[in-house]
């Protein structure tokens, strides 16, 4: 079994424990956080590790790269910690498993998309933006050979991902492909951040969604009519394992017109969606749920945005509908692109159904 | 050209009636493991008057007379299994009225489930009735004459329970009404008079309902559903107990099932609530989920999986596609909810030993007081050794229901047997004596409820 490139010299010599005091679901002081953090690397026991609602921005606020995230999912498993009720964990477990037959091969030899496990959401990746990629994983049936696997960070089960996850790299891998455009942050981090962490070899070039279509767009320039729109952007958690790419967020932004707005809980003060928090047994954790998407919305609505825009489709599910509530239209960032271009209308987007 | 068709053809019209062989042959099976049987002929009239003389036709000449409603009982329940007649009621599907403030719907009997809920939804956005989880081309009719439930169940009981008045047409051809009506007190209620319902679960055996007035209810303008994941079985039926204990929720369900896998081995309790405003939403999600529920999310027993806004029905039919041929059929038996442990280990032990993925799922009726529970089993309908081995677990499990003290729901001719077997002796009698009252040539639905 592969292992956790950790180095506990780099948080014994940490000064300020970011990873922890950074962190918005606990409040923690500089010293204690410290200490907290070496005995989760020497395996102890520690109110971080009941505490923790699996957000990922740890992984962030590590100055160093030293991932604490993953070590402190590693402890939660070792310790038996999960956040999670084991009912859940199971269920999440069991929804990975394949059980359609074997995945139909194709040898590309050309740049491909996966959308891991989000077939349904094929509709996202169509138009001008997308012409010449082939899409491996738009089976239904079959998408679950595709699932990055790296969910099972919010279950406090590491083991599932290290053991799936090399399949899943050579299901991608026997269609040759010469890149691969990651559909969603979570894939993206599965085979870059993750793979890396525990030195797992990805035999292919993954790229992020957000660097294609701001490649793309910027081939497409003479399409492009300025959006106007104010928008917020909702950082998915995934996000946060590959922040050198949320650069591109603002990139594309700027190249369609869009203005982001001025909000209090952006960038790396961001807040997550809560669909995982809601279901963790820690005593109120619906109310906490409920409590962060409402401090999140009214921070959109308080800036003035018009527009909320996503990649995970988990926090589409999660917060479309509330944000549509509150006047504000939910769109995917693919969608939002190819209205720049003129490809679709966003009004049909203002009353959201499931997945837009 | 005999007779019979011609008279037929008189009474409905040339272009409603039927005796070719492809259409024969489309009337002569449904969806589940039945053997197919052909109709002599096929008519589709368009109103009391047309059924009564087609009904008056068959008594005159002994010919067996199916009603036929949107056909989808899976159980064989309409299948012609000595011939005759069958009397397609789908064009009878008139909404004749909707008594807003009483809360009422008259319609005709081949007015479909869909239809109704179309109609409200366009016309009367307040109002709703129990949907039931078949498929929208079912039949409101159909769905009382089986005592179907659906998703105001667990407040209200089964559809049948909902019904207000109706009118019937006797095996002999005369009009009956039941209830206010009967005195042309409007359709509003089936009390007080003294109680002549001898209709409803008797399959089109005793007469052939032809209007109904069913009970409405106020539709919120919130509607959703919450889920709660169990492992143990054994939780179950307490769990349910403490939900329907709160009085604030409108279906319960529970399910488990091998595919797809996410369901293997977990229970998964959906809670439909209903709510005009967000304070009342999370009134009601606080004290079910928080107060009631909390303490088996922190004992770590359950998993509490969020609330979706939209109502999902329980859909058993997607199990048609666990194998190829796209057949299923389920076993339902109307039992005490503390039997669902039981229910769901022996259902799965029946599955397994007929290789065929287990479905299990459970709906709430009233406060708890009984559930529907279903056994589903698909099989490929091209494969005749699969379609035996979806009848061989279907009859183990008709079996299964009575010696688990149920009683089975909706039963075929195999388990209108086993049921006979155990019946009270009085019972027994005095509904051979109604059957024989009402229509003592036993041409109406003949095969079902022969009681001898």
């Amino acid at each position: 079994m592969t292992n956790l490139t950790f180095d506990i010299e780099i948080c014994i010599s940490c000064s300020d424990a970011a990873c922890l005091t950074k962190c918005q679901h606990i409040s923690i002081q500089r010293d204690v956080a410290h200490k907290d953090i070496l005995k989760i690397a020497r395996g102890e026991d520690s109110p971080v590790l009941h505490e923790c609602v699996t957000c990922y921005a740890c992984e962030e606020y590590c100055p160093y790269g030293n991932h604490p995230f993953y070590l402190i999912v590693e402890r939660q498993e070792m310790l038996g910690i999960s956040p999670q009720p084991s009912p859940l964990i199971k269920r999440a477990i069991n929804i990975g498993i394949p059980f359609r037959g074997e995945p139909d091969i194709k040898e590309i030899n050309g740049p491909v998309i996966n959308i891991g496990a989000f077939s349904p959401l094929k509709h996202l990746i169509e138009g001008k933006l997308f012409e010449g990629l082939t899409v491996i994983s738009d089976d239904e049936r079959k998408m679950f050979h595709y699932f990055c696997q790296l969910m099972y960070l919010h279950y406090g089960k590491i083991s599932i991902i290290k053991e799936r996850l090399p399949n899943i790299i050579a299901n991608i891998a026997k269609h040759k492909p010469t890149e691969v455009i990651c559909f969603h942050d979570e894939c993206y981090g599965a085979y870059t951040s993750f793979c890396n962490a525990y030195n797992i070899d990805v035999p292919f070039k993954p790229v992020h969604l957000f660097e294609f279509l701001y490649n793309r767009l910027t081939v497409l320039k003479d399409t492009i009519k300025p959006v106007g729109l104010r928008v917020a952007y909702q950082r998915p958690c995934s996000s946060r394992l590959s922040p050198d790419k949320h650069k591109f967020v603002e990139k594309i932004f700027k190249l369609i017109g869009a203005e982001p707005v001025k909000r209090k809980y952006a960038d790396e003060n961001a807040l997550c969606c809560a669909l995982t928090i809601q279901g963790q047994k820690k005593e109120g954790s619906r109310k906490r749920a409920l409590e962060i998407q409402y401090k999140n919305i009214e921070d959109m609505k308080d800036s003035g945005a018009e527009v909320c825009v996503f990649n995970c489709p988990a926090c589409y599910d999660t917060l479309s509908e509330k944000v549509s509530q509150h006047g504000i239209i939910p769109v995917f960032m693919s969608d939002l692109c190819r209205y720049a271009i003129g490809e679709i209308n966003l009004e049909n987007k203002r009353f959201i159904n499931k997945y837009g | 050209m005999d007779d019979i068709y011609k008279t037929l053809c008189r009474i409905v019209g040339n272009e409603h009636c039927s005796n070719r062989p492809e259409e024969l042959f489309i009337y002569s099976f449904d969806l589940g493991t039945f053997e197919p049987k052909r109709p002599d002929y096929v008519v589709a009239p368009k109103s009391v008057e047309e059924i009564q003389a087609i009904v008056r036709l068959a008594n005159e000449n002994n010919i067996p007379v199916i009603p036929l409603g949107g056909g989808l009982s899976l159980a064989g329940l309409a299948v012609p299994l000595k011939g005759g007649i069958i009397i397609d009621l789908k064009r009878m599907d008139k909404i004749i009225d909707v008594n807003e403030k009483a809360r009422y719907a008259l319609i005709e009997c081949g007015v479909s489930q869909g239809q109704l809920t179309s109609y409200l939804e366009q016309h009367y956005p307040h109002l709703t009735h129990s949907e039931p989880g078949a498929p929208p081309a079912a039949t409101m009719a159909g769905n009382i004459m089986i005592h179907g439930q659906g998703d105001l169940a667990h407040p209200y009981g089964f559809t049948s329970d909902m019904i207000c008045g109706l009118e019937v047409v006797l095996p002999h051809g005369d009009i009956l009404r039941i209830g206010s009506s009967a005195i042309n007190a409007g359709w509003f209620s089936m009390h007080p008079l003294p109680d002549l319902n001898v209709f409803l679960g008797w399959y089109g055996t005793t007469g052939i309902i032809t209007k109904l007035s069913i009970k409405l209810f106020p539709a919120k303008k919130i509607r959703g559903f919450g889920t709660l994941v169990v492992e143990d079985e054994d939780l179950v039926p307490e769990i349910i107990y403490r939900i329907t204990h709160t009085q604030l929720c409108e279906d319960i369900i529970a399910f488990s099932r091998a595919i797809p896998p996410f369901a293997s081995g977990l229970h998964h309790i959906t809670v439909n609530i209903g709510a005009d405003s967000e304070k009342e939403l999370e009134f009601k999600q606080e004290i079910i989920w928080d107060d009631v529920l909390g303490e088996y999310i922190r004992q770590d027993f359950a998993g509490y999986l969020g609330f979706k806004r939209g109502l999902e029905r329980p859909q058993v039919s997607k199990t048609s596609d666990y194998k190829k041929g796209g057949g299923f059929e389920y076993v339902g038996g109307i039992m005490p909810v503390e039997t669902y442990p039981i229910c769901y280990k022996k259902g799965r032990e029946i599955s397994e030993r007929h290789n065929i993925p287990y479905t299990v799922t459970a709906r709430v009726i009233g406060a708890a007081n009984s559930m529907m529970f279903a056994w589903t089993y698909a099989f490929n309908r091209a494969e005749p050794e699969s379609i035996k081995q979806a009848r061989e677990a279907l009859h183990e499990t008709d079996g299964l229901v009575l010696e688990l003290g149920g009683v089975i729901w909706k039963p075929g001719v195999y388990g209108q047997r086993l049921l006979m077997e155990r019946l009270d002796p009085v019972t027994k009698d005095l509904m051979k004596k109604i059957k024989t009252l009402l229509d003592p040539k036993g041409i109406m639905n003949p095969g079902n409820w022969e009681i001898f």
